[in-house]
């Protein structure tokens, strides 16, 4: 049982974590290195994004999600999607800002170099994005860190049904709340383990990554 | 040299992706249920709810907060059945339109439980009435669910009753629900309002506060199964809900429920309909 929970611990984030890391690339990457009029906004919008209270999220997440809300239709409303969906919103914003920080890292004048070279403004993107991958791995890192160990909306969105949409920090909740410290610090402890292997092959990667260049 | 990297980053995405697909959405008979934490923690669901999903061929998606969080679900549309214990909220629930009918289902009986030692001496007192005034005028610790739940209700009410506005130091909000609450009320020696199911469990894992009131007329604990209306809500799978309810009311699931003891007590007494029926 402990098991299943943390497999769906797991699919729940890396699900949240692909999606994100889609979305959140690309539009790190147009952040760093397109200018637009309200971009200061918009890095402003990041910024407050990275720090998003979780059970706010989770809030809105719900209203939207409800039957009553504007997407009831889709009935996902305590079940694993809707958890998916709050983890996407939560993780974004860190990988869209690291992504963002670590290009901007990137020596400004080789994108002048690769345009002189006869690089397309396409092409030039893809290496900068590249010269800039083991920042990138860091925000990957760091979404999966917060959003794996996150409870407030999960708790919130996913309803913490057994067998369903229980996942590990929610567990913990319950089976704290029913007196059951052992099982709690069992399931804490998987949870760090976790936390801990997924850094730790990241920062692999990381190393890897640097040599590959 | 980024062929490599590709190849690899290709596995990894592949075995990613595979997790991912395998959290698909639900199978189509699934009944979601609104609850309170007492039915949950108490352990009564574990036992009834399998019964309910092999006869159906169903899935029973427990979904345990507070009533009057469950209520709230309810109300937008969101579960299919409400099992809580909150008579007034439960008949404004109905009035309002939300659901065809209420129906008593079974009952149970707060305890008023607190230290061994009883620094307020309420042991044995006739009503949480007048407990409440004993603990009030000791100023003893007293902590409150705080979190408009079933229970939290009657305390309040019961407050009302005893004519006392609950306020200062000796009068703690948790916000917590009744296991943690237990948990936090023998950490702090404290007084609590609790349902005697919740209790029970909690002390068979080993809690040490002791039952000092009990019987009162004014600690009765009712609780009613509303199906959620179908007619408001059209996403509610109100067939499924209506077996549940007639399921629950039978006489067959009211034998489990009476048969349900922890260390030789049963934590809650049926009254459906047709159970009264069947023991006149």
């Amino acid at each position: 049982m402990i098991l299943e929970i943390a497999i769906r611990s797991l699919q729940v984030t890396i699900s949240a974590l692909i999606v994100s890391t889609l979305i959140g690339i690309p539009v790190g990457a147009w952040l760093a290195l397109v200018r637009f009029p309200a971009r200061r906004v918009a890095l402003a919008l990041v910024y407050t994004g990275m720090g998003l209270p979780p059970v706010v999220v989770g809030l809105v997440v719900y209203l939207i999600l409800s039957r009553s809300g504007p997407l009831g239709g889709l009935s996902w409303l305590f079940t694993i999607p809707a958890m998916i969906v709050a983890q996407i919103i939560l993780s974004i914003p860190l990988i869209v800002g690291i992504t963002m920080s670590s290009i901007l890292a990137v020596d400004s004048t080789l994108r002048i170099q690769l345009r002189a070279l006869g690089a397309t403004h396409w092409q030039a993107t893809r290496d900068l994005v590249l010269e800039a991958r083991s920042g990138v791995v860091v925000g990957l890192a760091a979404g999966f860190g917060a959003i794996i160990s996150e409870v407030g909306a999960v708790m919130l969105v996913g309803g913490n049904i057994a067998g369903q949409t229980r996942v590990l920090t929610t567990a913990i909740v319950l089976e704290t709340r029913e007196g059951n410290f052992d099982t709690a610090l069992a399931l804490g402890g998987i949870l760090l383990t976790l936390a801990f292997a997924a850094n730790l092959i990241m920062v692999i990667a990381q190393g890897r990554l640097r040599e590959i260049k | 040299m980024l062929t490599i990297n590709r190849k690899i980053a290709l596995a990894f995405l592949t075995i990613l992706t595979l997790l991912a697909v395998r959290c698909t959405p639900q199978p189509p008979a699934t009944l979601r249920l609104a609850t309170t934490t007492s039915t949950q923690d108490s352990g009564l669901l574990d036992i009834i709810l399998p019964d309910f999903e092999k006869k159906f061929n169903a899935r029973v998606d427990v979904v345990a907060v507070g009533t009057g969080q469950a209520i709230a679900i309810g109300e937008k549309g969101d579960a299919d059945v409400l099992l809580v214990h909150d008579r007034a909220k439960e008949d404004k629930f109905v009035a309002d339109g939300n659901a065809p009918a209420r129906y008593d289902v079974m009952y149970n009986d707060f305890i008023i439980v607190g230290p061994a030692s009883d620094p307020a001496k309420i042991k044995g007192m006739a009503t949480a009435a007048d407990a409440f005034k004993a603990i009030a005028a000791a100023k003893a610790l007293f902590i409150s669910r705080g979190d408009q739940s079933g229970t939290n209700a009657r305390e309040l009410a019961i407050w009302k009753a005893a004519g006392i506005n609950p306020a200062g130091d000796w009068y703690v909000s948790a916000g917590q629900g009744m296991g943690e609450l237990l948990t936090m009320t023998q950490e702090r020696e404290a007084y609590t309002l609790s349902d005697r199911g919740t209790y029970l469990k909690r002390r068979s894992d080993g809690l040490t506060l002791v039952i000092l009131v009990e019987g009162g007329s004014d600690l009765l604990n009712p609780y009613g199964v509303i199906p959620v209306s179908a007619q408001k809500f059209p996403g509610v799978n109100a067939d499924l809900a209506q077996k549940f309810v007639d399921w629950l009311l039978s006489v067959d699931t009211q034998q489990m429920i009476a048969d349900y003891k922890i260390d030789g007590q049963s934590l809650f007494i049926p009254q459906s309909e047709p159970w009264k029926a069947a023991h006149p």
